[in-house]
Formats: C-alpha cells, sequence, structure tokens
C-alpha cells in the first residue's frame, strides 16, 4: 500500500470552499452585506487556491499529479484519494472560475442569503471532488452530493414551476447514478477476484485492466453490463438524448447563477466521467459501445437544435442549445480519435464559457424586463447597444465562429470523427459526421433567430427606458468573453496541458491489454499527437505481483523531470531501462 | 428422587440494564400519583435518570466475557449489547421532544412514559436471549405497553382503530410465535434455539418437517413485528394513527427488537436454510418493492414514513440473508450499522413530524407541512439530511449503511436482491423528496396547524441526530469496528473466527 501522504494542496482547494459555508452560516442573517463579501472572499480565494494548482502542475506528463492518499474505511479498501491531471485541470479552473461569476452576480439575491450562499460554497466543494477523486466511492460521493444544494437552490430561489423541475432534476439523476454505485462495488468485487484485495482505488483498477488482468473469463462477460451502468449515470447528467428532459425544466426554473453553474460545471460531470471512468475501466465495451452512443450523439445534436429553434422562451431555446453542444463534446470523445477526444474535451471547456455567458446574459435581461418569452422582447438593440454587442460576441462564440473559441472546438470533435468514420473505425461511418455537421449550421440559425426576435424587429411598448449594463456587469461578461476570444485565437494554451493525458486517455481504450498506459506507472511514453512513442518492457513478472499494485501514485509524480531521468514510481518495482 | 441440578451461575450484571429501565418505569409511576398537576417535568427527569443509567451499564459491559447466564436463558454478546443501547437511545431521544407535542395535543397523560420504558425493557430483552420464551416474554411485554401507546390519542378514532388493528393483528402474530416455538420444543424438549440445529443434525429423525413448521411460524411472528410484507398491512395504519411521539418510538424500537430476534432465529436455524432462504428472498423482494411503491401514492407524511420504514426492513433483511448465507464472510455489522443509522434518522424526521401538531389537532397530511421551512427553518435543515440520509445520498451515513449491504449482497451472490435495492432505492427519491418539497411550499391559504416554535428538545434532538448521521458516515471505519466487535451469534462455529475479514479486508489467507 503506498504510504499516506495526508492532505495537501488539492485538500486545501476541497476545503476552502467548505470552510467558507460554515463561516457563512454564523453570520446572522441580518448582515446580508458581510455574508455576501465572505461568499465572494471564498470564492476568489478558492480560484487562487487553484491557480497554484494550475502553476504547480507539470503538463508534460499524462500521471496523476499532486496526488494525496489519507486512509479511511479500511476493511472496505475505500480511501480518500485525490490526484489531478490534464483532463481534470481545465475543469477545476472552469470550475473555481465560473464560480466567482456566479456569487458575484447573486450580489442581487436578497432572499435567505445565508442559505443560498452556504449552499453555491458546498456546491463548489463536490463539483471540485468530482474532478479530483481518485477513488470510486469518493467520486460516487461527490457527485451525488452535488445534486442537494443545486436541488435546493431551485427550489428556494427558482422560478415558478420550481418544485417540479427540481424534483425531476433530483429523481432523473438520482436513479441513473445507483446504478453505478453497484456498479463500483462490482468493479471492487472484481479487483479482488484479481489481486485478492478489495479496492476502489481507481488508479490500481486502471493499473489491472490495462495489465489485463482484471477482465477475464467470466468478467468479461460483465463488462458490457457495468459499461452501462456507469455510461448510463453519465449520459444523464451530460444530458444526452433521449435522458435530456430535466435540463429544460431544471434550468428554466432555476436562478441565473445556478444555470450559469448547472450549464457550466455540472452538465461537465458527465463528460468528464466517461473520460475518467468509462473509457478506461471498459476498454472493450466502450469500443462496442461506439455505434449507440454516437448515434444518440448526433441525434442529441440535431433534435436540441431543431427543438432549440422552436422554443417560445429565451432560457428554454439556450438550454436545448447545451443538449446539442454537449452532442459535440460526446461526438468527439466517442470518435476515440486523437483529434477527436481533444475536441471533445476542448469543447467542454467552451460550453462552459459560451453557455455561461449566455445565461448570464439572459439572467441579466430578465432582471430589467421580467420576462423570457419572445414575444415580449424586440428592438432592445437601440435602448441597450452594449448589451446588445456583448450578446452577439457570445451567441457567435456559442455558434462557432472562427476565430472564438466554439469553432476549434467543434471543429477538433467533427476532424475527429471524420477521421473514425473514414477509417471505420469501431463500426463508424461517414454519416455520423456529415449529419453532425448540419447540427453547426442549425446553431447558427437558431442562435441568430433568438438575436434577431430579441435586439431588432419593432420595440415593445412595455418596453422603454431600459438601463444599459452597469460597468461591474460589464467587466463580468467581459472576463468570460476574453477566455472565449483567447480560446479562439490561440487554443493552444489550452490544449497543450491537456493533450497528453486525453492521448493516454485514448490509448487505455483503443489498445489491447499490455499496450495500455497506466496512470500509475510510467512504462509507456506518449507524444503530443497521442501516439506511443515507446514501450519500455516490464520486468517479467512483474504483472502477476501485488506489488505492482501497490504503486498507487507515488506523490513525486508530479516532479517536473525529463523523461529519461523521471523516476520510476515506487523504488520497489522500478523497471524503467535505465 | 429430584435430579442433580447444577447451580445456574448467575450475572447479575446481563440483567441489570433491563431492570434499571423497568425501575425507572415504576418509581416514574409513583411520582405520577404525587406530582403536581400538569406537569411531566419530574417524570421525565427520573426516566431519563434511568435510561442514562440502564445506558451506563449497558455499556460498562462491552468487552466482558461474552457467554449464557441465568441457565441460559439470558445472553450476553456484541450484538445484544449495541441493540440493547440502541433502544435505550431512541426511547431517551423519543422523551427529549414528547413532552410539549404531548401538551399540544392534549394528551398530556404521564403513562406514555412509563409505557415507553417498559416496552423498552420488553425489547432489551428480546434482543438478548436465545430462550424462546424469553423472546416471547420479551416481545409482549414490548408489544402491550405499545398497545396502549398507540391508543392514548383516546378523542381521536384514528388513534383508537390504530390502536385496535395494532392489539388485533399482534396477537394474531403472538399466537403464531407461540405454535412455533411448541413445535421445536416438541421434538427436542428444549426451548433454545439451539433446538433447531439439533434437529438438523439428525434428519433421520424424521421431526425435520415439524422444524421447518416450527421456524416457519416463529419466522412469520417476528416478520410481522419487523412489518416485513406480506406482514405489513398493519403499519401504516397504525403508524398514522399513533400519536406521533409513538410512532417514532415505535417504528424504531419495535423494528430494532424485531429484527434482533430475527437475526438470532435465522443464525440458529441456519442448517435449515435451504428451506427458507428462498422464501425470505422473495419476501426482501416483495417488501423492498411493496413498502417503496405504496409509499409513493400516500397522502400522509407519517403514512410515507410508515411505508418507508417498511422498505428499510427489507434493506435490513438484505443484510440478515447475506449475513446467514455465509456467516463466515459476512458478519452482522452491516445489519447493526443499518439499524443504528435507520434509528437516528426515524426519530428525528418524526420528531420534525410532530411539529404539525397543534391545539389537540394532528395535522400530517402534506399540506399540513407546508411553510414549516419559513417557522423552522433549524428543524428544516435536519430533515434535509435526514432525509437524504434515507435516501442514500452520500456524505450521510444511510449511504454507508446501503453501501454496506449492497457490499455483502454482491458478494455472497444476492446480487438480484442487490438490484431490487437499487431500483427501489431510486424509487424512493420520489417520496422522500415530496417530504421537504412539502415544507417549502409557501403556506398561504393552508391550514395553519404547525406550531410556531420548536421546543428546545425538539432542536437538541434534531441537532443530535443529524449530527450523529453526518459523524458516523466520517467515521464509518472506526463506528463498523466497533459494531463488530464479536458480531458472530453463539450458536454459529467459532472455528470460523480465522476466516472472519481482517484488518485489511482480506478473507483468510490467500
Amino acid at each position: 500500500m503506498m504510504e499516506p501522504t495526508g492532505f495537501g494542496l488539492l485538500s486545501a482547494l476541497l476545503a476552502v470552499p467548505l470552510i467558507g459555508a460554515l463561516v457563512v452560516l454564523f453570520v446572522p442573517e441580518q448582515f446580508s452585506k458581510a455574508i455576501k463579501g465572505a461568499a465572494m472572499i471564498f470564492s476568489l480565494l478558492a480560484f487562487v487556491v487553484s491557480v497554484v494548482v494550475f502553476q504547480r502542475f507539470e503538463p508534460g506528463t499524462y500521471h496523476m499529479q499532486l496526488v494525496e492518499f489519507v486512509p479511511w474505511i479500511d476493511q472496505l479498501g475505500i480511501h480518500y484519494r485525490v490526484g489531478i491531471d490534464g483532463v481534470s485541470l481545465w475543469l477545476v479552473l472552469l470550475t473555481t472560475f465560473l464560480n466567482v461569476i456566479a456569487v458575484w452576480f447573486s450580489f442581487y439575491i436578497e432572499k435567505r442569503v445565508k442559505t443560498y450562499f452556504a449552499m453555491v460554497l458546498i456546491l463548489l466543494t463536490a463539483m471540485l471532488g468530482v474532478f479530483l477523486s481518485l477513488d470510486l466511492i469518493l467520486f460516487y460521493a461527490f457527485f451525488e452530493a452535488s445534486l442537494i444544494p443545486m436541488a435546493v437552490m431551485i427550489w428556494i430561489w427558482g422560478g415558478s414551476n420550481r418544485n417540479y423541475a427540481a424534483v425531476k432534476f433530483f429523481v432523473y439523476t438520482f436513479a441513473a447514478s445507483i446504478f453505478m454505485l453497484v456498479g463500483m462495488i462490482a468493479m471492487a468485487g472484481l479487483h479482488r477476484e484479481a489481486t485478492g484485495v478489495m479496492s476502489f482505488d481507481l488508479l490500481s483498477l486502471q493499473a489491472e485492466v490495462a495489465n489485463g488482468r482484471l477482465w477475464v473469463g467470466e468478467a468479461m462477460k460483465l463488462q458490457p453490463l457495468l459499461f452501462w451502468a456507469f455510461a448510463l449515470a453519465f449520459m444523464v447528467k451530460c444530458p444526452m438524448f433521449p435522458f435530456h428532459t430535466w435540463l429544460p425544466d431544471a434550468h428554466t426554473e432555476a436562478p441565473t447563477a445556478g444555470s450559469v453553474i448547472l450549464a457550466g460545471v455540472l452538465l461537465k460531470m458527465g463528460t468528464f466521467g466517461f473520460l475518467r471512468l468509462a473509457l478506461p475501466l471498459f476498454p472493450e465495451a466502450a469500443r462496442q459501445a461506439v455505434p449507440v452512443v454516437m448515434t444518440l450523439a448526433v441525434v442529441g445534436i440535431i433534435y436540441g437544435a431543431v427543438v432549440a429553434a422552436v422554443q417560445p422562451d429565451v432560457k428554454k431555446l439556450v438550454a436545448y442549445s447545451s443538449v446539442a453542444h454537449m452532442g459535440f463534446v460526446m461526438l468527439g470523445i466517442f470518435s476515440l480519435t486523437h483529434n477527436g477526444i481533444v475536441g471533445g474535451a476542448y469543447q467542454q471547456l467552451n460550453h462552459g464559457i459560451s453557455t455561461g455567458a449566455l445565461f448570464l446574459l439572459v439572467g441579466l435581461l430578465y432582471e430589467r424586463i421580467h420576462t423570457r418569452l419572445f414575444a415580449d422582447m424586440g428592438g432592445l438593440k437601440a435602448q441597450m447597444p452594449i448589451f446588445a454587442a456583448l450578446f452577439l460576441i457570445v451567441m457567435l462564440s456559442s455558434v462557432g465562429l472562427p476565430g472564438l473559441n466554439g469553432f476549434v472546438g467543434e471543429f477538433l470533435a467533427l476532424m475527429g470523427a471524420f477521421e473514425a468514420g473514414v477509417a471505420g473505425f469501431n463500426g463508424l461511418n461517414l454519416w455520423y459526421p456529415a449529419i453532425a455537421g448540419v447540427g453547426v449550421i442549425l446553431a447558427a440559425v437558431y442562435l441568430l433567430w433568438m438575436f434577431q426576435k430579441v435586439f431588432y424587429g419593432p420595440v415593445n411598448p412595455n418596453l422603454v427606458r431600459l438601463k444599459d449594463l452597469k460597468p461591474g456587469e460589464i467587466a463580468m461578461v467581459s472576463l468570460l468573453i476574453l477566455f472565449a476570444v483567447w480560446g479562439g485565437v490561440y487554443p493552444n494554451t489550452f490544449i497543450k496541458p491537456m493533450e497528453k493525458a486525453l492521448g493516454a486517455v485514448r490509448l487505455m481504450t483503443v489498445n489491447e491489454p499490455g499496450q495500455r498506459p497506466v496512470w500509475a506507472d510510467s512504462t509507456l511514453e506518449i507524444d503530443h499527437n497521442g501516439d506511443l512513442v515507446r514501450v519500455t518492457p516490464r520486468r517479467p513478472g512483474s504483472y502477476g505481483e501485488y506489488t505492482v499494485l501497490s504503486v498507487v501514485a507515488p506523490a513525486n509524480l508530479h516532479v517536473p523531470v525529463q523523461p529519461e531521468a523521471r523516476p520510476a514510481p515506487g523504488g520497489a518495482t522500478a523497471r524503467r531501462a535505465p | 428422587m429430584i435430579r442433580e441440578q447444577p447451580i445456574p451461575t448467575i450475572d447479575w450484571l446481563t440483567l441489570a440494564p433491563m431492570t434499571t429501565v423497568v425501575v425507572a418505569g415504576l418509581v416514574a409511576l409513583f411520582i405520577e400519583m404525587f406530582r403536581p398537576k400538569q406537569s411531566n417535568g419530574p417524570i421525565v427527569t427520573v426516566s431519563v435518570v434511568g435510561l442514562a443509567l440502564a445506558g451506563a451499564l449497558t455499556l460498562a459491559q462491552f468487552g466482558m466475557e461474552p457467554g449464557p447466564t441465568f441457565a441460559g436463558m439470558m445472553v450476553r454478546d456484541q450484538v445484544g449489547l449495541v441493540l440493547q443501547l440502541l433502544l435505550i437511545g431512541v426511547c431517551l431521544l423519543t422523551f427529549l421532544f414528547s413532552d410539549p407535542y404531548l401538551r399540544e395535543k392534549k394528551i398530556a397523560f404521564a403513562e406514555f412514559y412509563q409505557l415507553a420504558l417498559w416496552s423498552t425493557a420488553g425489547g432489551m430483552i428480546m434482543v438478548s436471549t436465545t430462550n424462546m420464551l424469553m423472546l416471547f416474554l420479551g416481545l409482549e411485554v414490548l408489544s402491550i405497553a405499545l398497545y396502549c401507546m398507540a391508543g392514548m390519542d383516546r378523542k381521536q378514532a384514528k388513534s383508537q382503530e390504530s390502536a385496535i388493528k395494532y392489539f388485533l393483528l399482534g396477537a394474531f402474530a403472538s399466537a403464531f410465535l407461540l405454535m412455533g416455538i411448541a413445535y421445536i420444543y416438541g421434538p427436542t424438549g428444549s426451548l433454545d434455539l439451539g433446538g433447531i440445529a439439533m434437529i438438523a443434525a439428525m434428519p433421520e429423525s424424521g421431526y425435520l418437517t415439524m422444524a421447518v413448521f416450527g421456524v416457519g411460524m416463529l419466522l412469520v411472528g417476528l416478520m410481522f413485528k419487523a412489518a416485513l410484507v406480506p406482514f405489513h398491512q398493519w403499519a401504516p395504519d397504525v403508524y398514522q394513527g399513533a400519536p406521533t411521539n409513538v410512532t417514532a418510538f415505535m417504528a424504531a424500537a419495535s423494528k430494532v427488537a424485531a429484527i434482533g430476534a430475527l437475526a438470532r432465529v435465522l443464525s440458529a436455524s441456519g442448517a435449515l436454510q435451504e428451506f427458507w432462504l428462498p422464501a425470505l428472498f422473495w419476501v426482501a423482494i416483495a417488501t423492498m418493492v411493496v413498502g417503496n411503491f405504496a409509499a409513493l401514492v400516500q397522502k400522509d407524511v407519517k403514512r410515507t414514513l410508515g411505508y418507508s420504514s417498511i422498505a428499510n426492513a427489507g434493506y435490513v433483511l438484505v443484510a440478515l440473508l447475506a449475513h446467514v448465507k455465509k456467516p463466515d464472510q459476512v458478519p452482522l455489522t452491516t445489519a447493526l450499522f443499518f439499524l443504528v443509522v435507520y434509528c437516528l434518522m426515524t426519530v428525528g424526521s418524526f420528531a420534525v413530524v410532530s411539529l404539525a401538531a397543534k391545539g389537540g389537532e394532528e395535522g400530517t397530511r402534506f399540506q399540513d407541512l407546508h411553510g414549516l421551512w419559513k417557522r423552522a427553518p433549524f428543524a428544516v435543515g435536519c430533515l434535509i439530511v435526514f432525509v437524504a440520509s434515507l435516501i442514500g445520498i452520500p456524505p450521510t451515513a444511510g449511504f454507508f449503511a446501503k453501501l454496506f449491504i449492497f457490499q455483502d449482497a454482491l458478494s455472497t451472490g444476492l446480487v438480484p436482491l442487490a438490484i431490487v435495492l437499487a431500483v427501489t432505492s431510486a424509487v424512493s427519491v420520489y417520496y422522500y423528496l415530496g417530504i421537504i418539497q412539502a415544507t417549502f411550499v409557501s403556506d398561504e391559504g393552508a391550514r395553519k396547524t404547525v406550531s410556531a416554535n420548536p421546543s428546545f428538545g425538539l432542536n437538541l434532538v434534531c441537532l443530535f441526530c443529524a449530527l450523529a448521521v453526518l459523524v458516523v458516515s466520517l467515521a464509518a471505519a472506526p463506528v463498523s469496528q466497533w459494531l463488530r466487535g464479536s458480531t458472530q451469534l453463539p450458536g454459529e462455529a467459532q472455528a470460523r473466527s480465522e476466516l472472519q475479514l481482517d484488518s485489511g479486508g482480506r478473507v483468510g489467507a490467500r
């Protein structure tokens, strides 16, 4: 077993919002300014800590970094294990960043201020926990723990139909993920059959999968079942067609900050789940599932776009556009090509930025005109020129205009799907990307329609003398736009640090046992195109021993060293040729 | 000629906790005669002190040499001690919020306290004996007090109905239990549960059929008390009709006692499991399905929680079956852990629901909870924790309770039970959320039955239960370690202890 490391930087990142929530709960309700200030301070603090994490992050490797291990429930193999890699790095930053924006925006809240900000902060910990956990049960715990604060936010501060929306959101996501829990326990059982030790350790499980010791004999027949148990939970969370119906309701009823977080981060927990668990742990089943998942992704892209186009409600339109955009993410990931998987992962970030910004703008608009229906809008451009300009940029980034971030992600995802289709990987053909490509055009159609209906046309006589955005609000939106432009002009800033980790995830899925990279092991080297550079032969016999597993992501993995000189994880099992 | 009998070794300490509780009840009865009018303060004080003393006496016995005493009439072991402590705790928590509730409902008879104390004592006897007659005695002491308590709200027809229904069906179930005892006593001449194994060891004796029948009838009697389907019909009606504090006590205490006794009967008749394991398999499935689906359509919070307690009995039965199927691999810890958590969240949520009583009226329909969030935010905050735990959402203890059951079920090959448990848990989310939802709805136009200020005692109970639910979750490892102590029931082969899970979770040597 790996030596306990104690709590470190990542735990600090998880603890900061939680401490913030406690602090907020102890401030009396009447000091609402103090509550808001404290919430903002702790949100900023969390953001600062995540930036420190980013600075310590070593982009040249696909391994888990900053790993922490604290024993918890020994007899069941459940432990506190957290770590970060390229896949989760940007999601962590996106989460803390969007949280600052959400808290900033929420300063207008006057109803039950204390509870509101406590919920926002608890939600932040839960979301970060999902991205950082390296233990299946810990992952599940955070995955589920995010439900309650979000449901409560919809419940207390939501719109008119909030009861229905909150219950639907809760029931849908919980019902899907309880099967994941059963699947997780089954995985721990399989780990025991392979090694004699019960363990929920993700790194250890993945090492067993990569070595080809976990999926043998009878277990192999279980693999598709377990894959779908996990995939269902993530598909509902994404959400993919036909499990998307909770999303429009939840978005429409949630308060604006809730919508921003929901679209920006919560949905990513689904796609992240595929990258972190479903692909690396169930490679064969995932490859078999490619046609099904890709079909659903394509249907989701088209269906989301068509339904969005006919919505009378601007918030619902943005919600359905999320279904379509997340379809692109899944399309990229399940193309299982390097470009596709990078594009899918990048599109996650873009969606978080641009849809988050869209919800923010819709929220700002709602504050002024108290309606979300297109029928009550029109001709706002003359009254709110700054607002219109910002809205245009954000909308175009969501459309996927070259030069803005959405283009890069969608382009890469589609390119990956084309590559896979041309090569006929996993039963794919050219129809998948071809139909999905139509979705890009449809996105332009409905989003431009939306812009037209809101800002042009006859002025609604009820909407006169509207105030344009205040400087603070402009700053808030501009921050998001800054990243949208940055991501479109120089995407390498964002893509480079995650490329290796994504390449490793892809090879974990498409390669055969023995040729798969291992998070806890550096026998395989991957270059920046996601290809295997070289395989160092393992020491004979190192497969069958428990000692291989005992290397649970050594703490020194994050030490930046040249590939040649990188110390093999764990002295006892050094197997790299010098 | 008088047969020479060895003088039985008597360990008075084993009996001390129950005696203390009974005596506390008697003292409270005397106090009632001399107390100032309408003041239950002294009675509550005496009861609480008695319970605390009994709890201390129980705690003192942990770690002592386990074994039978009183010529095998009583037994001291880890399971019994844990469950006794749990029963005492349930009684104590119920008392803390009972007084204001009873006054609010204008049924401030002090008898509640004595009856609850004696009922607790009955439950404590039930969980710490392997003698069938003692088992019956404990069950009757527990039940008869409960019958009276259920009917305490004399002016309400619902409460009377509840008492009569409980009494009639309960008497019927007791008859089954007695008949079962007779069937086993007949061929063996022994009142000890060990007699079952004796018969099973000699199949050629021809008494096997009798033993199977006997065990079946014992199980029916106990399944009735634990409200397992198809012996559950009384539970929702009785829970609804009884005063809410009684419901809290009943839902927790009688379930703990019945499950404890059930565990002993099941372990003792492990040799006959080929006969009843398939039956109990279906009972568990039916209980989880019926409990959860019936709860979906209820309009009364107490009925909903009643069906939820049926469903929870199904969950714990899964844990028991897993233990009985492979006692060497799966200790009884899971069931104990679940019961502890179940008691905390059940008592806690009924305590919050008891807020919906005012001016002699009971308002427990969902719409009566409207606006509770505004008037008692702390209690509702705690209710959210209890409901999250009932659903099984981390980081509450209910999550680990269910996780351990999943674990046991999967590792003993009871996969269908694990799947049904998962599906029905998913279903349960809907009605559990309904309870929370009701408290969030604004109360404009609703009948305002909710009392304005939750009492200090009630807040204390909520705080304790909510904190415990969270702490037990974070400390799941030490807690289950402590519960494990020695969760093998006597009668199971001692040699198996070598095969028990070691601290690394490994089974035996590889």
